[in-house]
């Protein structure tokens, strides 16, 4: 360890759908979303989050935590942190939350780092492949009263209270120091992100939140009841927590649909336009007169 | 922040760097007139900076009524907290009922930061702003006039309408590229106000340690005529034929992310819904399969080629001009015909 202290880090993490492979089926008719045809994916950056969290606490020392808000099979992104090194992790789970939109979520993960406490930084993906939004890390930041650093690529220094981070700029780079708390969002370009170990996904096998004792009493029905299954977990340390709004000392009015100013007014499938179109044949003569008409219209030259 | 405000205003956030508007802030300047026109009221340009009040004037040239300027040595260079502080004061101070920010590294850096103080709501990455009336399901209550804020979401895969029927401002971030600016008027008055904010120690929490920046190297969205390369440019020496062609053609190479991600070409070059957007005069897209990613970022191009081995490639359904072949063989034909013309 190269300095005197350590650094606690929460990792703000999101289960997305994964938006890169959707596939005919998953857009409906009316042009609503089957969901449940998507696959749900870590989202991309905040697996780089992660890792930047990880190598902090290697170099450094100090517990990584790891935080989602989200149905109850969002906590296989918290496994999937488990796997690859985190210390702890959280669920932020309630029916309450449905509905928000960037202000009402950034409020609740507020609420849950507070009640978690004890950090000196907070990482975040840059952006959510869903939205793409990038809102939750700076809106969070503001709640929490610290400063924020977006588009974070490298933590080139970190001693004392303060941290030093080179920035990726559309054009360029920025060096920036920043005192202790923050928040970093952090980009695809930082690192790549360390897979599963499988050593890991081994011991963490059985990790599971109580949301999901039902399912897994299909899966297990020796177990019998979700008390048995419950003590079971309890004992091995594998019951992951679930914190509720009442949990985070959430105020009904500023989560879920009541919380978030925006909503959504439409939404329509994206059509293809069939365009007026000519055939060009791929050979000499039919590209020369493309090209002859393209400069009669004096679209070239 | 605030469930009516008395305000009709249109404020946009105007960027600058080293004395340089951005551009999409004038080409916001150009939108808000167009939306403070329905509306019937004002728009506001908010400017940070230090003693460059030069600009002020560029600022009303291009469609403000009115410049309020904020003036400070600490707001010499973008630093989110001293921004955020001295734009959430005037927010919360003047209540504007529309405020806009180019969806840029500052405004989107900035623009969630403001929201948050002031519990607005913040739809990022808009392609497009309107003003409508919307009914409310629950309680028929209508809201006139609000902002309809439209954006693509889900990987360009859908467009949605959002609107802040509730808290004001309603704010967005808007995409560069995507809505026109106006040649200067420079006739148009305006006022302008100097804010001459103070700040403590918390909002320099941040400092900035050294800035390299490059010039770009090329200048997409106003290029009038676009070669693209995508997927089917399988090699560096096929890129090249792209390069070529818009060479010849006078105009810039483009590419969509399977080409960036395949390393042919840097990522300033990417068109569509993670790159920039464009509206050429003439756009060609060779081996390009057309996935909603990319055209999200060219479909409103004046005129589309196509190119692509496979009949059935989705770019094809939104061409001008389709042409079913090899890239490699097809494009030499077209710098071949193009060179004969000029001779």
């Amino acid at each position: 360890m190269s300095s005197a202290r350590t650094y606690n880090s929460i990792v703000l993490v999101k289960q997305v759908p994964d938006t890169k492979n959707i596939t005919g089926d998953v857009m409906k008719d009316d042009g609503t979303m089957n969901r449940s045809a998507l696959p749900a994916v870590f989202n991309p950056e905040d697996l780089n989050a992660l890792e930047m969290a990880l190598r902090v606490r290697e170099q450094h020392g100090g517990q990584v935590t790891v935080m989602t808000m989200g149905p109850p099979q969002a906590a296989e992104v918290l496994r999937e942190s488990l796997y690859r090194g985190a210390d702890q992790v959280v669920l932020i789970s309630d029916r309450k939350f449905a509905g928000a939109d960037t202000l009402a979520t950034s409020y609740a993960l507020t609420c849950a780092v507070q009640k978690q406490g004890d950090y000196d930084l907070i990482f975040c993906g840059r952006q959510a492949i869903d939205g793409d939004t990038a809102q939750v890390g700076p809106q969070t930041a503001e709640k929490l009263g610290i400063p924020q650093i977006t588009y974070a690529e490298t933590v080139v220094d970190l001693e004392g209270d303060e941290l030093v981070v080179e920035r990726a700029l559309p054009l360029g780079k920025e060096l920036v120091k920043c005192m202790l708390p923050c928040l970093l969002t952090v980009v695809s370009t930082a690192n790549q992100p360390r897979p599963a170990s499988a050593r890991k996904r081994i011991e963490y096998k059985l990790a599971a939140t109580p949301l999901e004792y039902r399912s897994l009493l299909k899966k297990w029905p020796e177990f019998g009841t979700e008390e048995a299954l419950d003590a079971y977990l309890e004992a091995r340390d594998m019951k992951l927590p679930v914190w509720s709004a009442a949990d985070v000392g959430i105020q009904d009015g500023n989560i879920g649909l009541a919380g978030s100013p925006t909503q959504v007014y439409k939404v329509n499938f994206v059509v293809l336009e069939t365009a007026e179109s000519k055939e060009v044949s791929a050979d000499q003569e039919g590209i020369a007169a493309l090209l002859e008409e393209l400069i009669q219209e004096y679209i070239v030259g | 922040m605030t469930n009516q405000s008395n305000s009709r205003d249109v404020w946009v956030f105007i960027e600058q760097e080293e004395g340089v508007i951005a551009d999409v802030s004038l080409e916001l300047l150009a939108k808000a007139q167009e939306l403070a026109g329905t509306l019937d009221s004002q728009v506001c340009g908010l400017m940070c900076g230090y003693q460059v009040e030069d600009l002020a004037e560029t600022v009303i040239h291009h469609g403000a009524d009115r410049v309020l300027w904020a003036d400070h040595p600490e707001l010499e260079m973008y630093r989110t907290l001293p921004y955020a502080k001295v734009t959430t004061k005037l927010v919360q101070e003047q209540q504007p009922y529309i405020l806009i920010f180019g969806a840029t590294a500052i405004g989107r850096d900035l623009a969630p930061r403001v929201a948050s103080a002031s519990r607005a709501g913040l739809t990022a990455d808009c392609t497009d702003l309107q003003i409508g009336d919307y009914t409310s399901k629950k309680d028929k209550r209508t809201y006139n006039d609000l902002l309809l804020q439209i954006r693509p979401a889900f990987g360009g895969n859908i467009i949605a309408t959002i609107i802040n029927p509730k808290m004001h401002p309603q704010m967005a971030t808007v995409r560069e590229g995507v809505m026109r600016r106006q040649e200067p008027d420079v006739t148009r008055q305006g006022s302008v106000e100097k804010i001459e904010p103070t700040f403590d120690e918390s909002d320099l929490a941040l400092r900035i340690l050294s800035r390299e920046t490059r010039e770009s190297e090329i200048n997409l969205k106003d290029s009038p005529i676009i070669v693209s390369g995508g997927g089917g440019v399988d090699s560096e020496e096929s890129f090249e034929l792209v390069r070529e062609l818009a060479h010849v053609l006078g105009g810039e190479v483009g590419a969509s992310r399977a080409a960036v991600d395949a390393g042919l070409v840097s990522r300033e070059h990417q068109v569509g819904q993670t790159g920039t957007t464009v509206r050429p005069r003439l756009y060609i897209a060779a081996g390009i399969s057309g996935a909603v990613q990319h055209r999200a970022g060219m479909d409103e191009s004046a005129k589309i080629i196509a190119i692509n081995t496979d009949p059935n490639a989705p770019i094809f359904e939104i061409a001008h001009y389709k042409i079913v072949g090899d890239l490699t063989e097809v494009i030499p034909m077209m710098i071949r015909a193009l060179r004969e013309k000029a001779k």
